[in-house]
């Protein structure tokens, strides 16, 4: 990706454009498909809306498009209202699933369509759509017919297609999912390099939490047409605010604690917590494998380390690690991730092992949405 | 080969040779009898027979002479053309309507819309023939181009739908992203992928304004008979070889309409 | 955000009034094919209705009354003897027909299919014209059938209950075979290995496996003959010679020779009902043989 910016003239970029979600509603029928939502999209920022199928996320990328009009709500782009807008008046960039790219026109024609549109004169069409193409690295290919192309390239046209009119708002609903995986890694970078290159503001739409974590500035979570939390993908990972987000992104085992005076206690012992817990309602300890580690069987109780007991059930080779499962107390388990490096001693199924993990680490959240959970 | 296997349940072609003879025997039924129309038309004498026993042009000469025959011919001709235009434009439009649409009542409009094709015909031209009475429309073109737009309309909503059903409504959420209003959306990028859906409904719509008889019947009396009207009276009253002539010319038409619909098809499929 | 039912509701009739006015125009498109068909077949149909239970002095039932006489009772054996002959002969020609084009490559399928559309877009009264001349009594299967010495003398084939039942299943045979076609079509091949695999013969695992996976497309195909014959008209009338009425030649006879509105009226309304009626039938049975068949 060397090519300059679109436009021909050598001008910059297109300027971003902040976004302000408030109180968004929309039923279908007696399905809340979104329950109130509010959001604010930083300019120029890549925000990314994650959860399941069934979440929202989708609706609420086409409320931003206007395809589809919530029950009620406010969508602003900058200070300007924008949810009463037709779709075609609110100059949106957008890539869907399926690339939507038009079987009867060729790649420049599709590149020049939303060009044609906005009256552009012929010469610059011309120009910006050879612009583009070099962008996303399909230079020369711009007579071909849509279905001479594969997977990838499609993709890319659709991609080139929805950024060659320099919309200041980027959205894109699961563009990648048809991709084959080594090619879905490959396009993760690549849009994300497109973004930092013309920097719009892009909120991205995919159920894949690796790939909101590779791609995003900003995560939000959405399950069952609310948003769970909104945070950096660090922070998202390593301080999540309900046990949904804690399950939903990465590996993790729970186990269930009791609160009181903020303190937590997980089968009569008392945990070391980083911070007090506020409420008391049923709780969650969250455990992720590889923040877990092997502590040697001599040694009883130490400090800044949480200590949990259990029975090996369990051990599955992955390559450059082996996943250890634990049965806890018979009836719940967890595991553990031993990376493969020189010489580790395994633990055999049916061995009894102790394991550790730092206060920092032990996560306790919630089991049920807290009401007011988020901002 | 005869021994080889026909189905999976290994069924040999041999053991179900009755079924292919008794299948080439419904093809031959259904094809041959039409085409022994087009030898005979060329036939000298007045009773036709195959192989003609003299041959002639004398039958098309009787059709090309005669000035009702033309008229006719002609008045059929301008009630397809109308009937395509009127029945294709309405009938794609309520498609598009009623495909897009959520309401419910949609479910209910297809009904109402289809109904032409299922109430007998001989209902439909007697009652158009009761209501066009105050309206000074029997035996008018246009009286002629409505009540034959209402029996192709059906036609033209199921083929379109069809096509509808097969269209990505992504295209058209996309092209209104890129800038097109929705009707600009329609013209650009919906209408030219169910294209050949319209032109086959379009197909379909002239043939049956060229085919219908029983409205024309009661309807279409004077000037405005049509070819089917005189057809049918000349076959009812006595058989006018000049028949022959007409319909080896509508048969070649149908051949043809039949063999662009064919390629419409294989288009949209791909 | 602690409930949907508080907090701030922006924007909500305005929304409200778009989404409204969307859908309407939406619909407003399919407002034409509407009125055209309102004006041409509602209208008149409610008024055929109306016609049917007046005369002179006002509401009378005298028309239908009417009905009831022995002339109108053998329209209307004949009229249901021919849709049923008429249906029964399409199933038995068409099914196999369906059923060998459904197994050939699509090469061979295709050519099968276009012998079946060729009757489908030619001209019915084409179509009936050469049976007309083919039936005749001199026409040229007597001809051929003296000649081979089959029979002595010509036989009567047209003008008759005969010549009406062989040129209507031509017509309608191509209405029973496409979505016999269609259905057959659709039926994964893999069933019938499965049959076989289970333990039934080939003749078992059709008529356990195939035949009840094609009942969809049969019931299509008998719905669509059986109701199209019993409004049908111009080939009954012009094969038929005038010796065999059918209902809907009735309706046109009471006008035409006898300009009785009441009469036409009341036998109209009697085909619709006979009509619709069927049709709720059949799409009820369908309903309930796809229900049956695991709710494809």
């Amino acid at each position: 990706m060397t090519s300059g910016p679109l436009r021909s003239d050598g001008m910059g970029g297109a300027a971003a454009l902040p976004i302000t979600i408030s109180n968004i509603r929309k039923n279908y029928g007696s399905f809340r498909a979104l329950d109130n939502v509010s959001l604010d999209i930083r300019s120029g920022e890549f925000l990314t809306l994650l959860g399941p199928s069934g979440s929202g996320k989708t609706t609420l990328l086409m409320v931003l498009s206007g395809f589809v009009r919530p029950d009620s709500g406010s969508v602003r782009f900058a200070e300007r209202e924008v949810v009463l807008l037709p779709p075609h008046k609110r100059d949106i960039g957008m890539v869907f699933q399926n690339y939507a790219l038009f079987p009867h026109m060729t790649v420049a024609g599709n590149l020049a369509y939303p060009l044609k549109l906005r009256h552009v004169h012929r010469a610059e069409i011309e120009a910006r759509v050879e612009k583009a193409l070099d962008l996303v690295q399909l230079g020369g290919l711009g007579a071909r017919g849509v279905d001479e192309l594969s997977g990838g390239q499609r993709q890319r046209v659709a991609l080139a297609r929805a950024v060659i009119f320099e919309p200041r708002i980027l959205l894109m609903d699961e563009p990648l999912s048809a991709l084959d995986k080594n090619l879905r890694e490959q396009m993760q970078l690549e849009v994300r390099r497109l973004h930092d290159r013309l920097g719009m503001t892009t909120v991205y739409v995919t159920h894949d939490q690796r790939e909101a974590l590779t791609m995003s500035d900003r995560i939000a979570v959405l399950d069952k047409g609310r948003i769970q939390q909104v945070d950096p993908p660090q922070a998202l990972y390593e301080r999540p605010k309900t046990h949904f987000v804690a399950d939903f992104i990465g590996e993790s085992f729970s186990l269930p604690v009791t609160v009181n005076d903020g303190g937590a206690t997980l089968f009569d012992q008392a945990l070391h917590l980083p911070r007090k817990i506020a409420g008391s309602e049923p709780y969650f300890l969250v455990l992720r494998p590889e923040k877990l580690t092997l502590l040697p069987n001599s040694v009883d109780g130490e400090a800044g380390v949480n200590v949990i007991k259990g029975q090996v059930r369990q051990s599955v080779f992955h390559g450059d690690s082996v996943m250890i499962y634990v049965a806890v107390r018979d009836a719940h388990e967890i595991a553990l991730r031993i990376p493969l490096r020189g010489n580790v001693v395994l633990p055999q199924p049916g061995e009894h092992v102790r394991l550790g993990y730092g206060i920092e680490d032990t996560i306790v959240v919630p089991a049920a949405e807290q009401a007011g959970g988020e901002r | 080969m005869l021994r080889r296997p026909a189905t999976s349940t290994q069924i040999t072609h041999l053991q179900r040779l009755w079924l292919y003879i008794l299948c080439g025997l419904v093809l031959f039924y259904l094809v041959v009898p039409t085409l022994l129309v087009i030898p005979m038309s060329f036939s000298g004498s007045r009773f036709l027979s195959f192989p003609p026993e003299t041959w002639s042009l004398r039958w098309y000469r009787a059709y090309f002479d005669s000035v009702e025959w033309r008229a006719a011919t002609s008045v059929s001709l301008q009630a397809a053309a109308w009937t395509t235009v009127v029945a294709t434009v309405t009938g794609t439009l309520a498609a598009y309507g009623l495909h897009c649409s959520r309401l419910k009542i949609t479910k209910h409009l297809s009904v109402l819309l289809v109904l032409p094709m299922i109430i007998p015909v001989i209902l439909l031209a007697v009652g158009v023939f009761m209501l066009f009475a105050p309206l000074q429309l029997n035996s008018s073109l246009t009286g002629l181009v409505l009540s034959h737009s209402a029996l192709a309309i059906p036609l033209v909503l199921i083929t379109v739908t069809a096509g509808m059903r097969n269209f990505d409504l992504n295209q058209e959420q996309v092209a209104r992203s890129l800038g097109a209003s929705r009707p600009r959306a329609f013209v650009t990028v919906t209408l030219p992928q169910i294209r050949n859906s319209v032109l086959s409904a379009a197909l379909l719509s002239f043939v049956v304004s060229l085919d219908e008889v029983v409205i024309a019947l009661l309807i279409a009396g004077g000037d405005m008979a049509t070819l089917p009207r005189r057809m049918f009276l000349a076959l009812r009253d006595e058989i006018d070889p000049t028949i022959a002539s007409i319909s080896t010319i509508l048969i070649l038409l149908s051949i043809l309409l039949l063999g662009l619909s064919q390629l419409l098809d294989r288009k949209r499929s791909k | 955000m602690s409930s949907a039912e508080s907090g701030v509701r922006q924007n909500e009739t305005a929304l409200a009034r778009q989404a409204f006015t969307e859908q309407l125009k939406l619909l407003s498109l399919s407002f034409p094919a509407l009125l055209l068909v309102g004006f041409i077949v509602l209208i008149p149909m409610g008024w055929l209705f109306w016609l049917s239970f007046l005369d002179a002095d006002g509401f009378t039932l005298a028309h239908y009354e009417r009905l009831l006489h022995p002339s109108y009772g053998l329209t209307l054996r004949t009229t249901f003897e021919l849709a049923f002959l008429v249906t029964a002969v399409c199933v038995v020609l068409g099914y196999p027909l369906a059923y060998i084009a459904a197994q050939m490559s699509p090469r061979a399928a295709r050519i099968v299919l276009l012998c079946v559309l060729f009757p489908f877009w030619t001209s019915l009264l084409v179509r009936t014209y050469a049976w007309l001349v083919l039936l005749q009594r001199r026409g040229q299967l007597n001809t051929w059938l003296q000649d081979w010495g089959l029979t002595d003398a010509p036989l009567r084939l047209v003008h008759n209950f005969t010549g009406t039942a062989i040129g209507m299943v031509h017509i309608m045979l191509p209405f029973m075979i496409l979505p016999l076609y269609a259905a057959m079509k659709s039926i994964d091949e893999n069933y019938m290995r499965a049959a076989a695999n289970l333990g039934a013969s080939p003749v078992q695992a059709f008529w356990q496996i195939h035949v009840p996976l094609s009942l969809p497309g049969l019931g299509a195909g008998v719905m669509v003959v059986f109701v199209l014959s019993l409004g049908f008209y111009v080939t009954p009338a012009l094969l038929g010679g005038g010796r065999v009425m059918m209902w809907a030649m009735q309706i046109e006879r009471s006008l035409a020779v006898y300009s009785d509105w009441g009469a036409a009226s009341a036998l109209g309304v009697v085909l619709l009902v006979i009509t619709l009626a069927m049709l709720w039938l059949f799409s009820r049975l369908t309903g309930a043989v796809n229900a049956a068949a695991g709710g494809r």
